[in-house]
This record gives C-alpha cells, sequence and structure tokens, in this order.
C-alpha cells in the first residue's frame, strides 16, 4: 500500500507538536501558519481543529504565526487558508486522534476499533475509560511526523464543521480590550517615527533637527543610518509632532515623484515589458469571422487599511524579536535576515493582529523599521507606528492595469475565439517574493532592484490571475505584458489581476450578448458547460428575480456577471441594481457562491459582504493619483483625498451559498470582486445605454459619456 | 511647564500631569489611562476611530486637545458595557457578529450610542448618515446597521418595562 499523500502545508511541516498540544489538562493548543487579518481564519481553524479531535471549541486556544512554535505556510493570502491550511489542519488533528486512540488502546488492552472520543475523553464501547488527551500526553511522542494515516471524518459526520460559530476574536474588539497590535506595551519601549525616504536612491541633504525638537515640544533623539532617519522618544504626541513636521524639515536629493500622466493606466502602454503568452495559438482562418474588440482599464488602487501599519521589535543579547501583523512572518524573517545580516536562528518573528490589510500593505516594512532602530538601541523596545499619509503614500499599491479583448465570433454571435491581452506591473513584490523592506532601501549599501517578476501561473497568476474566460470557447489565449518601468511600487491587493481581468471579460460578454440581441443570462448560460458555474448563474438570476429584455437607459439598470476565482477556486455570480444620476447610487446586490465544503457559513458570509463592499468602494471611487509638484508626490494622502465607500452609499444585500456539503474548501475572500466589478459595470451600460470601460465609475467619466452622448 | 488636567473617565475622576498642554485625548487615554479600545487612525478627525463621547456628544479624540476637556466627561468604549454586562449596542454587535477586523467597531459604538441616545428609532438612512463619520474598511456596515436597528427595538421594549 502506497503511504498516502499529506496536504502541502503538513508535509512541509510534519512535526506534529507544531500544530497540536495537550499543555495542561483540559487544554488543547492549535497550531497554525494562517493569521487573523479579520476573515475570521482563527474561528474556522479552531472548529476543524474541534471537529477532527473531537474536543469542545473552548478548550481550544489557538497559537498562530510565529516562527518560533507555529507550521510556516508561508503567506495568509489567495483565499488558501482553507483550501490548503484547513486541510492539513484536519489531516494534522486527525493523526493526533489516531495516535491517541493507539495509545489508549495499549493502556486498555483492547482494540483501538472499540475506542470513541467524546470531548476529550476516551470512551470504550460507550463506556467511560477514565483515559484522555491529558492523561495519556506522556504517551504519544507529538514531535512524531505526520503520517496521513488518522481517518478523517466523513463530511456527514460533521458536528461543527458547517455550523456558524462565533468568531473567537470580536468580544475583545466590541468591549475595547488590548488585542491590536497598536496596543502592545512593552516595558522601557520607546515610540518612533521613520522620516520617510522619498524613493530609492534619494539621500538626505539637510536635517534641521532644532525646527523638528522645537515642533516636538518634548524630548525626542535622532536614528540615523545612512539614509535612514528616526526619531525617537517616551512620549508619542512629541515623537508624532516630530516625525509630521520632518517632512517639511528635511531635505532630500535625488527626488523623484510620479506624474499625473503616470497615475493613468493608458501610461503602461508603449512601457519596457517583458512579454509572455498562454493558451491556444492564433487561429489561422480568422480573416474570415466577425470580429469584436474592447479596450477596459484600472488605476491604481490603495488597500487604505483602517489603521496605519505598526511594528515593534527589540535586540537583546543578539536576539531580535518581532512583533508584527504582516501576512507571513516566515517569509519577514527571512527577508530580515537578508536585510540586517543576521542569522535566521537570531530572530523571532511574531504575528499579532493588525486592522485588515487585504494584502501587502505596509505592515512588513513597519516592521523592518523597528527592527532596524532596535538593532541601534540595544535593549530598548521599539514601537513604530506610520503617520496615516505615510501608509497612503508608502504602502505598495495595486498596480493599474490595461485589459484589451479581443474575440472571434460565431454566425450565432457567440466567441469562437478569445485573446485577453493584459498590461501590468507586478501583483507580487511581498518580501517572500524578492520585495525589499522600505526600510532597507535607506540603509549603507542598498539592496538591488529584484529581477522583474509576477506571481506564478501555479500560484494563479498575478497580472494574468482569471485572464482566460471559464466559457466554453473553442480557443482561447492571454498575453502578459509584464510592465517593468512603474512609477510606484506595486504588490498584491485581494484578488490582485482578477478584477481587472474579470471586469474587462464580463463587461465584454455583455457587449457580445447586446450584438447578439440576446438577454445576459441567457447568453451566458449558452456558453457555459460547467455545471457548477451555471448553479451559481441560474441561482443569482433566480434570487435577484433577473427579468430578461427589461428596458434600461432611464437612470436605473441591473448588471449580472460571473467568475471562478483562479478558474479552479470558488465559483461565484452577482446582479447589482443601481441607479445612476451623476453618481452612480447602488441600490441591492445579489450573490450566490458556490465555494465547496463550508466550514462557518456565517463566516463565509460574512467574507463575502465585506468583498462586495470593498469593490463597489474600488469600482465607484478609488483610484491613487500622483503629482510631482505636490510635497509628497502623491495627491491621494488622507480619507479626504482617496475615499471610501461610506455608510450610507452601501447597498442591501443577499447572499446564497450553494453546494456547502462538497468534500473540497475552497476560499472566499477574494471571489466576488472582479463579478462586483463588472457587474456595477454592466448596471451601469444597462441604465445610461451607453458603456464606461475606464475605473473608477467616477462623476467626472459619468459625465463626460452623458455629454458624448 | 507641567500642567495638571482633571476631567471624567467613564464614571471616574482621572487626572493628569502634562508638558504639553495640546496632547491629544487619544493619547492621554491610551498612553496614560491605557485605556486601548478607543483607536488611533488618522490624526486628522476624518475615520472616527477616535470617536469618544464628550459631556454626552461624540466628538473625535485624536486631534482634541487635553486642556479643552478639563472639567468635562469623558465616556470610551471600555465605559459601554463588559463581556458580562454588556450595553445593548455590544450585544447586538455580537449577536449579528458585526465586524471583520473590528478595528473601527469601538468609534462606531460611540457614534451609535450618541444616535440613540437622541433617536430611538431611527431609519435605515438615519443609521447610516449617524455612521457617515466612521470608515469601516472591511465591509461590516450592513451588520452594522441591523445591528443598532435590532439594539434601538431592544432599548425601546426595555423603555417602555
Amino acid at each position: 500500500m502506497n503511504a498516502p499523500v499529506l496536504p502541502g502545508p503538513l508535509n512541509d511541516n510534519p512535526i506534529l507538536e507544531r500544530w497540536v498540544t495537550f499543555p495542561a489538562p483540559g487544554k488543547v493548543i492549535v497550531g497554525t501558519g494562517r493569521v487573523e487579518l479579520g476573515q475570521g481564519v482563527l474561528t474556522a481553524m479552531a472548529q476543524i481543529a474541534a471537529e477532527e479531535l473531537d474536543v469542545g471549541m473552548e478548550r481550544i486556544a489557538i497559537r498562530s504565526g510565529d516562527t518560533q512554535f507555529t507550521p510556516n505556510e508561508g503567506y495568509t493570502a489567495g483565499s488558501q487558508s482553507i483550501q490548503f491550511g484547513g486541510v492539513a489542519m484536519r489531516q494534522a488533528c486527525a493523526d493526533v486522534r489516531a495516535l491517541f486512540l493507539d495509545a489508549a488502546a495499549k493502556v486498555l488492552a483492547c482494540k483501538a476499533s472499540e475506542l470513541s472520543i467524546r470531548d476529550g475523553r476516551i470512551y470504550r464501547n460507550g463506556s467511560s475509560t477514565g483515559q484522555d488527551y491529558w492523561t495519556l500526553a506522556g504517551a504519544v511522542d507529538l514531535t512524531a511526523k505526520a503520517t496521513g494515516s488518522g481517518p478523517r471524518k466523513a463530511v456527514a459526520d460533521f458536528k461543527t464543521i458547517g455550523q456558524s460559530r462565533a468568531r473567537l476574536d470580536l468580544p475583545d474588539k466590541i468591549f475595547g480590550a488590548a488585542t491590536f497590535i497598536h496596543d502592545l506595551q512593552l516595558d522601557g519601549m520607546v515610540h518612533a517615527r521613520v522620516v520617510r525616504q522619498p524613493n530609492r536612491g534619494a539621500s538626505i541633504d539637510s536635517v534641521d533637527e532644532a525646527a523638528i525638537k522645537r515642533a516636538a515640544k518634548g524630548a525626542i533623539e535622532f536614528v540615523r543610518h545612512g539614509n535612514f532617519l528616526a526619531i525617537l522618544g517616551d512620549d508619542e504626541t512629541a515623537v508624532e509632532l516630530a516625525g509630521a513636521a520632518a517632512v517639511n524639515h528635511v531635505t532630500w536629493q535625488n527626488v523623484e515623484a510620479p506624474t499625473p500622466l503616470q497615475q493613468e493606466a493608458a501610461w503602461l502602454l508603449q512601457r519596457p515589458a517583458i512579454d509572455r503568452i498562454f493558451g491556444a495559438p492564433e487561429p489561422a482562418d480568422a480573416k474570415g469571422r466577425e470580429r469584436f474588440e474592447s479596450t477596459y482599464t484600472r488605476g491604481y488602487v490603495a488597500h487604505a487599511s483602517i489603521s496605519p501599519s505598526c511594528g515593534l521589535a527589540v535586540f537583546k543579547d543578539g536576539h531580535l524579536t518581532v512583533w508584527t501583523h504582516c501576512q507571513g512572518v516566515f517569509p519577514l524573517r527571512a527577508a530580515l535576515v537578508k536585510a540586517l545580516g543576521l542569522e535566521a536562528s537570531a530572530i523571532t518573528v511574531q504575528h499579532v493582529q493588525g486592522s485588515g490589510c487585504y494584502g501587502h500593505n505596509g505592515a512588513d516594512d513597519a516592521a523592518a523599521d523597528a527592527a532596524i532602530i532596535a538593532i541601534q538601541k540595544p535593549g530598548v523596545p521599539v514601537r513604530v507606528r506610520w503617520r496615516r499619509e505615510e501608509e497612503f503614500v508608502y504602502e505598495p499599491k495595486s498596480p493599474a492595469m490595461v485589459v484589451k479583448v479581443r474575440a472571434l465570433l460565431d454566425e450565432a454571435g457567440k466567441p469562437s475565439d478569445w485573446t485577453q491581452e493584459i498590461w501590468s506591473p507586478t501583483h507580487n513584490l511581498r518580501p517572500g517574493a524578492g520585495g525589499n523592506l522600505l526600510g532597507a532601501l535607506a540603509l549603507p549599501n542598498p539592496p538591488p532592484e529584484p529581477p522583474p517578476n509576477d506571481v506564478p501561473e501555479s500560484n494563479g497568476g498575478g497580472a494574468t490571475r482569471n485572464a482566460e474566460p471559464l466559457y466554453a470557447i473553442a480557443t482561447k489565449r492571454h498575453i502578459h505584458h509584464l510592465v517593468t518601468e512603474t512609477p510606484v511600487r506595486t504588490s498584491a491587493l485581494r484578488g490582485l489581476g482578477a478584477t481587472a481581468n474579470v471586469f474587462a471579460l464580463e463587461c465584454c460578454i455583455d457587449e457580445l450578448a447586446e450584438r447578439a440581441g440576446q438577454d445576459p443570462v441567457e447568453y451566458r448560460l449558452s456558453i457555459t458547460s460547467d455545471p457548477r458555474a451555471r448553479a451559481v448563474i441560474e441561482k443569482v438570476a433566480q434570487l435577484s428575480n433577473w427579468k430578461a429584455g427589461e428596458p434600461g437607459g432611464a437612470g436605473r439598470g441591473r448588471g449580472i456577471a460571473f467568475a471562478r476565482y483562479k478558474n479552479r477556486a470558488a465559483y461565484c455570480a452577482v446582479v447589482v441594481e443601481l441607479d445612476v444620476d451623476e453618481t452612480i447610487a447602488l441600490r441591492h446586490v445579489w450573490c450566490a457562491t458556490d465555494a465547496g465544503l463550508v466550514v462557518n457559513p456565517d463566516g463565509v458570509i460574512n467574507q463575502l459582504e465585506g468583498g462586495i463592499i470593498q469593490a463597489a468602494s474600488w469600482v465607484l471611487k478609488e483610484q491613487v493619483r500622483f503629482d510631482n509638484n505636490a510635497p509628497s508626490g502623491a495627491v491621494s494622502f488622507d480619507w479626504e483625498t482617496y475615499p471610501v465607500l461610506k455608510f450610507s452609499e452601501v447597498p442591501e444585500m443577499t447572499i446564497e451559498l450553494i453546494n456547502t456539503k462538497d468534500a473540497v474548501p475552497l476560499g472566499v475572500g477574494e471571489v466576488a470582486g472582479g463579478p462586483v466589478a463588472a457587474a456595477i459595470g454592466n448596471a451601469v451600460s444597462h441604465a445610461l445605454g451607453t458603456r464606461i470601460r475606464d475605473l473608477p465609475l467616477t462623476r467626472e467619466r459619468i459625465m463626460a459619456t452623458l455629454l458624448k452622448e | 511647564m507641567t500642567q495638571k488636567f482633571d476631567f471624567h473617565v467613564n464614571g471616574k475622576p482621572v487626572s493628569v500631569a502634562l508638558d504639553n498642554e495640546e496632547t491629544p485625548l487619544l493619547n492621554v487615554l491610551r498612553n496614560e489611562f491605557g485605556l486601548m479600545g478607543t483607536r488611533f487612525g488618522c490624526g486628522l478627525e476624518q475615520c472616527g476611530c477616535c470617536m469618544v463621547l464628550i459631556d454626552g456628544q461624540p466628538e473625535k479624540s485624536c486631534s482634541k486637545p487635553v486642556w479643552s476637556v478639563a472639567g468635562k466627561t469623558v465616556t470610551t468604549v471600555e465605559g459601554l458595557g463588559t463581556p458580562e454586562r454588556p450595553h445593548p449596542l455590544q450585544q447586538a454587535l455580537l449577536d449579528e457578529q458585526a465586524g471583520q477586523c473590528g478595528y473601527c467597531l469601538a468609534g462606531i459604538l460611540i457614534s451609535a450610542k450618541a444616535l440613540l441616545a437622541r433617536n430611538l428609532s431611527p431609519t435605515r438612512p438615519e443609521i447610516a448618515a449617524a455612521l457617515d463619520d466612521n470608515i469601516c474598511r472591511c465591509g461590516s456596515h450592513n451588520r452594522i446597521i441591523r445591528a443598532v436597528q435590532k439594539a434601538a427595538a431592544q432599548m425601546r421594549a426595555g423603555a417602555q418595562t
């Protein structure tokens, strides 16, 4: 018999005690490399562990994202935590459970098959044995490796998985307990702000220390290493005032700021790029066929986390300890090894919750700032908290994209050949992908630029994510121009390239349906063979009471869109109803999602709601703007210059999950973004009778379109 | 020159001695009193994470100088309720699982409390308008609105008995 194949993260981290330990009677510690980003993943992990270990959830304490203790699962990203990390957790717990049953069988001189476990206690043919996980803890060696042979429960036997459970982290947040990294208080801690190097290669020309000290109205000191300059002090108010004043009292040489021209996606065309082609060759018989072509764009988008990034560090007796809210403690540790020249064994990185990040924001960089300062001040715990303006200007941005779609049509007006051509900077400059930590660029001997790269196709691709329609089209290809010259640092934001790609291809499908004189739902179904895709499209049409041929053009419109995230994860179809006057007012969003096995239904719906609202905000409002004449080179530096959707602008919603007892769980954090973007685009077109193909759909764009008509 | 400022926080008299009388109330609450529930979001009075009640009125504390609250009463999220005795708004947020990252919730609770103090039967648009000073980036808006409606209903029922 072949040995069972271990789920990826368990194969990478086979030592069982990284996943499960029994530290004291009645207590279980479950370790996961996945971290809480506000998505509720730790609650789902506790449900999974409770299920496979047969213990009550209240016995479980979760340890997450700690280089010293937990499994290394890379990044908590890509809607993969449950699909991969959760499956690994299930198997680890099943293996542990099997080891304890074997140990109990030995102690009780019986067969393991006679034994069962209820809330951690072991029963023989239904009778109590006096044994439990804790009495047997000494008899089971959890430093052993997982074998994958522990039997996992059948879906039909689940008691905890599949039930809506209250989020474990919410009570503290609702009662105002100190739960965030920003609330950590270390003995002897100093506050710090960094005077940001405006760009790679910029060097400090002058520092008016006297003026900064005057502005601080309290004691501060400066720490400088190369062009890395920080302000420290015991009083956070003084440090904050000094940090804000320093922007005007430190001058730099070799400053390069992006221009307004560069903020537009169209600037990316004609830039140096690395070109790749995927899919079928161009058809030889293209000439005779009818051809449709359309171009869609999107500007740069910010993560705009509600809290600026924060990091803490202390360097004591040659060991660096770092607290961070980043998405991957192990990749951050590896990047710190490179940037600081320490051994990995001399660095501990521990995750503490921050505000929602939605991707690669300033978290890693703030942690690196704290580490750089801590090494300059051995023994002193250092807390760096970015300023609001600093987060907006210096966090990595989600790149602008241009997506050109060319379709060849058959006699019925259906696409028979599809080309999607994409211009985009990279979607991945995470430290784990070779990206540099911002502070390291200001140190002496800054690291070189990483070679141009994007998320590999095996991980779902970056700019190419969802570039291929799932529809039944005879030949498909996509062309990726990885633009290598970019005005700002770009990296991962929820959904990566899927947002722009699904916006483009699903708007294009609507344009083709209109050409063919067909209803958008019927048209989609006529080119969809995947039964799970058909099911979500049909379900959302039913939920929204979709009527074929409803007249539009009078200011109210409806639009539909569909995608299967990464073409291999969860299925999602969305209908949006909205009014357009000079601006867009969202009325209602309906969403049907097939994410396979659902661990916590309410948690999944919560994630979908969040994904829908955030995507609506991107589409209606969000674009990062540049101005090389502005002091910081940016026009978008606060919530007034980068507005997001407000309470009064949020639509009501109806969400339904289907196929929730499937064997395989699929993540949902990013599934709705593309469909929401396209459904809004399609609804606006329906409402106006004319299409806007550039995001965001601002008042200026709507007015310009109406004037053209 | 060090100055002393006396005021009330969550029903208790407090006193703080500071060199800079412009020190924001937010920093005093967090760094002097260890009340971490009120949060820094922008320092620009734009996001509402730092909302507190000052003499019953919802105010952003990030730019509110400490001298301006001398002699006044300040209520923070810690003063609303406890896990054992939750405020109806806190219970409703738990019941609706109204939150994702949760960073904005303390400020939202304060804005909602102020709303219900002046209008115990708010409509959805009225609740949304009252919360427009608070940014939620995760997209928990609809759950939060439902929770405020639920708390209002519960408080109305409580007022009748």
